[in-house]
């Protein structure tokens, strides 16, 4: 290499050494470790951020958001299990932080409600099929009227 | 047959049609009922989890002085609030003058969590609007908001002697919020003196 591309790559080097450490330290709240890239994803996503009401963590850009990543995040890394962190974070912001409401007493109208509905469409439309089926035969046999 | 018998055997065979309407408009109306009362409901003002319970531990440098520690121990013995706020926030700045006016009046100690801000700007906000904080805890990287499950600003929480978190207010603080919400509290925290 002549002198000046080597002065150049030596530049480029440092630029780009400035750039990866500076990065990193700007995103090391937010970027989890390969293996545990997925558990910390899936995990986000099922946060609601309270903030921006119908987003997840993973997807809002309140500061907020980013402070619970980087709790999350943290807890994590501190070999912290998916069920201690949910506990963490209702024990401060209640039940609503969950996307997936917890099947408890008070919520069990919320889980079943929608099996119940269908369950007394089915019964009601069994009935009337039942019925408009036994006004049908009599319209069948001719010579009833 | 004759049309009143056939009629009556229409009648009859129709018996349970009444019943197959009332159920579905029954269901109907006590849903709508359920929604009226949902959408009356604010779902920004998420219930505190924190209320009844201690007032969560803190360890943070004071904003006037970053080598004084305050901690949750300053929010026991008597009943006291916690103000979150920052420069950042406008409905800080509206209630602000409430604020100061509380400090002079209500005979309540006054102590701020400084979230997520500059404090550099922070003191300079306090200098030029007035202070109406004891003292001011500065949360630099919100970790204690989020003890506190604080999710936006200004919120403002009562504690009471024993140092129990009593009620929580989210958006500025008003004479009518004040009267309303936080007198009947006080009251009753302060064992019926007023």
């Amino acid at each position: 290499m002549s002198s000046l591309s080597k002065g150049r790559a030596g530049r480029w080097a440092a630029i780009l050494a400035l750039l990866l450490t500076s990065a990193r330290a700007a995103h090391a709240v937010d970027t989890p470790p390969a293996e545990m890239e997925d558990r910390f994803r899936s995990y986000i996503e099922s946060v609601r951020c309270l903030v921006c009401q119908n987003q997840n963590i993973a997807d809002s850009n309140a500061p907020l958001a980013a402070d619970l990543r980087r709790e999350v995040l943290e807890k994590m890394q501190a070999g912290e299990s998916d069920d201690a962190i949910t506990a963490f974070l209702v024990e401060r912001y209640g039940d609503f932080v969950l996307y997936n409401p917890p099947l408890q007493s008070n919520t069990l109208l919320l889980w079943i409600g929608p099996a119940l509905f269908v369950a007394g469409g089915l019964v009601i439309f069994i009935l009337v099929v039942r019925q408009r089926s036994g006004e049908g035969i009599d319209d069948d046999v001719p010579g009833s009227g | 047959m004759t049309d009143s018998q056939e009629k009556a055997e229409e009648q009859a065979q129709r018996g349970p049609n009444w019943l197959l309407f009332i159920i579905p408009v029954t269901l109907f109306v006590v849903l709508v009922a359920f929604f009226v009362r949902g959408l009356s409901l604010n779902p920004r003002y998420v219930p505190s989890p924190l209320i009844g319970k201690p007032a969560p531990a803190f360890s943070l440098p004071a904003l006037s002085d970053p080598e004084t520690i305050l901690t949750e121990r300053l929010l026991s013995g008597q009943p006291t609030l916690l103000n979150v706020w920052a420069t950042w926030c406008s409905g800080c700045r509206e209630e602000h003058d409430f604020l100061l006016q509380l400090a002079r009046t209500a005979g309540v100690p006054i102590y701020g969590l400084n979230w997520k801000d500059d404090a550099e700007a922070a003191r300079s906000w306090l200098k030029q609007l007035g202070n109406p904080y004891q003292a001011v805890a500065f949360d630099g990287e919100g970790r204690v908001a989020i003890d506190w499950g604080v999710y936006g600003a200004p919120e403002t929480f009562l504690i009471g002697a024993d140092g129990k978190v009593l009620y929580k207010h989210l958006a500025p603080l008003t004479a009518e919020v004040w009267e309303r919400e936080f007198v009947p509290l006080l009251s009753e925290a302060r064992g019926g003196a007023r």
